[in-house]
């Protein structure tokens, strides 16, 4: 192996590392808030890339100019789903929750399918490219990069500066407390799962910009936020950026010293052994 | 063991043999087929349900069990030439000391910790079996036709392999009613309940939880190596498909969780509407042609998502909460 090839692939890994953060974040805040595992957390990437598809094709707009009104459909359409899947059983045990978040799952899979279909689909989008020696850079994934770091900041800024954020996590350190200093935790229940669907659709719009996809593309996004969500602890958002960079980087790393078949068992194997040895992730649980 | 004289166990089971035997005294054998995943089914449904049902413990990716059973059972068919009987067993034990091991460091985690963990070990063991060149890699096995030769022809091994889920299928269930029915079982109940005051009370969880675990294993692997068997081909795809598994977990769901005939119910539910749907004639509606086949996905959701907020015992548990004398006969 050479140097150029080492440096060439953490780049790329690096960049795609904070793009799949965004995407577990998502989970991550929504257990962290209410203790719920998002099973419909794929086919809500999937929406996403979707929302990215048909604004862009149809309509002609530009990629990126249709990401405010993905997160603003996306915050819509966290706050119907939590009423309608989980707000009558947010109190019963994991069992229940898993399968209604994913009962959710199938029925969105499903009628994505009758109305896109499961061909591969696409966007279109070039924004040239920088070029060091052997290291290029592509213009999307530089795009994509910044877009995930201001929404990240953007998050911290309305969890730690704002009423309303703050609110939220008031109920997620005690629901009880919260609600007897006058706060309203279904509302906040409500607006925290809002903004994780928020963060799956618009990490899989981001995706939509890097790679062909097709309606199934969620089961794959869904495992590796998994991993990546365990990686840096469940309910830490911080942590599932880096886990998200470490993934990034374990994926294409690896590919210069293994076949690329192989690291998938790489990944659920250290994802098994973490749970295990530290479930709090690497980082802790926050 | 007092079960073993009551009247509802052996009705049970008479009843599940009495049907399965219906296409073989028919000769038919588009109906053996149905009834052959029907009863895989059970055995699915059942199996996490002996896990799940009875000690709480959500086993997502209890289809590893199925895939590992199965591909043991099939290398073992097609390299070795080993009989299907004894390949099976195989295979079932393999599963069973995978769970041991397993469960014993995995068992410790709980709830939804303990759920991430099964999701994971069935996408590891995937990855694993889809580059592990003895058994195929990607592109899995497949039997040479002499295979059958041994049981006297592919007809007659098709026939063989409804024998072998037949069995598969009576034993789990009597497994599933004499686990609930002993002091086991009742130790396995209070961990659902309440795990530490269950440890209080002198039951040591580890060791009751890893011992249902390694059970419940063996079922599933079994019921993997008479498919692949029937089918004379295997891949990493349909061996370890995580959806199978959580299909499972709807059966339990549909039926009734920690119920015996809950899951047996409910399995034969979701066939029987999966395959309505699927080949229900499309509705016209003046211009608009709606094809169900295409939105059996959203009425599968649409109906679990309904039983889960609205009737969460399942039809079992439903009846057996409604009506008390029903209790007795069904459990």
């Amino acid at each position: 192996m050479n140097l150029e090839a080492l440096i060439a692939s953490s780049f790329d890994g690096l960049m795609l590392g904070f793009v799949y953060g965004l995407m577990a974040m998502g989970l991550t805040l929504i257990f962290g808030v209410m203790k719920v595992i998002n099973l419909g957390h794929g086919p809500v990437i999937v929406i996403g890339m979707f929302a990215v598809l048909v604004m862009s094709q149809a309509l002609g707009i530009n990629p990126y100019l249709t990401l405010p009104v993905v997160a603003v459909l996306g915050i819509a359409f966290g706050v119907v789903m939590y009423f309608i899947s989980l707000h009558r059983v947010i109190n019963a045990p994991e069992l229940t929750t898993l399968l209604a978040t994913f009962a959710v799952n199938l029925i969105i899979t499903g009628l994505m399918t009758v109305i896109f279909s499961t061909s591969p689909r696409g966007l279109d989008v070039s924004l040239g490219a920088l070029q060091f020696g052997a290291v290029t850079i592509l213009g999307t994934r530089v795009t994509a990069v910044v877009i995930a770091v201001i929404v990240t900041a953007a998050l911290y800024f309305f969890l730690y500066r704002t009423r309303q954020g703050k609110s939220i996590r008031a109920v997620a350190n005690n629901r009880n407390a919260a609600e007897l200093m006058g706060i309203d935790s279904t509302w906040m229940l409500a607006l925290s799962f809002g903004l994780g669907i928020m963060l799956a659709m618009i990490s899989g719009a981001l995706l939509a910009t890097l790679f062909s996809f097709t309606v199934l593309s969620g089961g794959g996004l869904e495992t590796k936020s998994f991993v990546i969500v365990v990686l840096g602890g469940l309910g830490n958002p911080t942590g599932a950026l880096f886990g998200g960079i470490i993934i990034g980087l374990l994926e294409s790393i690896t590919t210069i010293f293994i076949p690329v078949s192989w690291v998938p068992v790489l990944e659920f194997v250290v994802f098994v052994l973490i749970l295990l040895v530290r479930p709090n992730g690497i980082f802790g649980a926050r | 063991m007092k079960t073993l004289t009551n009247a509802p166990f052996w009705l049970l089971l008479v009843v599940i043999a009495v049907v399965a035997a219906a296409p073989v005294a028919l000769n038919n054998v588009s109906l053996r087929e149905d009834f052959f995943l029907i009863l895989m089914l059970i055995i699915l449904a059942s199996s996490t349900n002996i896990i799940m049902g009875y000690t709480g413990y959500v086993s997502f990716g209890h289809i590893v069990f199925f895939g590992t059973g199965g591909y043991i059972a099939f290398f073992l068919m097609q390299s070795l030439q080993l009989h299907f009987v004894l390949a099976a067993l195989c295979g079932g034990i393999a599963a069973s000391v995978m769970a041991l091991l397993i469960g014993v460091p995995v068992l410790r985690l709980r709830g939804a910790y303990f759920a991430l963990a099964t999701i994971g070990i069935n996408e590891a063991m995937r990855s694993f079996v889809t580059n592990f060149e003895p058994f195929g890699g990607s592109i899995g096995m497949f039997f040479n036709f002499s295979v059958y030769d041994a049981y006297g022809g592919a007809k007659n091994a098709g026939q063989l392999a409804y024998y072998g889920i037949v069995a598969v299928a009576l034993l789990t269930v009597a497994a599933s009613f004499l686990i609930k029915k002993s002091k086991f079982g009742l130790g396995l109940m209070a961990i659902r309940e309440d795990q530490d005051a269950a440890q209080v009370l002198g039951i040591d969880p580890a060791r009751l939880k890893v011992l249902t675990y390694t059970i419940s294993a063996f079922f599933p692997a079994l019921a993997g190596a008479i498919f692949f068997f029937k089918n004379g081909i295997i891949e990493p795809g349909p061996a370890f498909e995580l959806h199978r598994s959580i299909e499972a977990l709807v059966m339990v769901m549909l039926g009734g969780y920690g119920t015996v005939t809950g899951p047996i119910v409910g399995a034969i539910v979701y066939d029987r509407l999966r395959s309505t749907l699927i080949t229900a004639p499309p509705i016209n509606l003046g211009t608009l042609t709606i094809n169900l086949s295409n939105f059996h996905l959203v009425i599968a959701g649409v109906l679990l998502l309904a039983i889960v907020l609205f009737v969460p015992a399942g039809l079992i548990g439903w009846l057996r909460q409604r009506f008390a004398p029903v209790r007795r006969y069904l459990e």
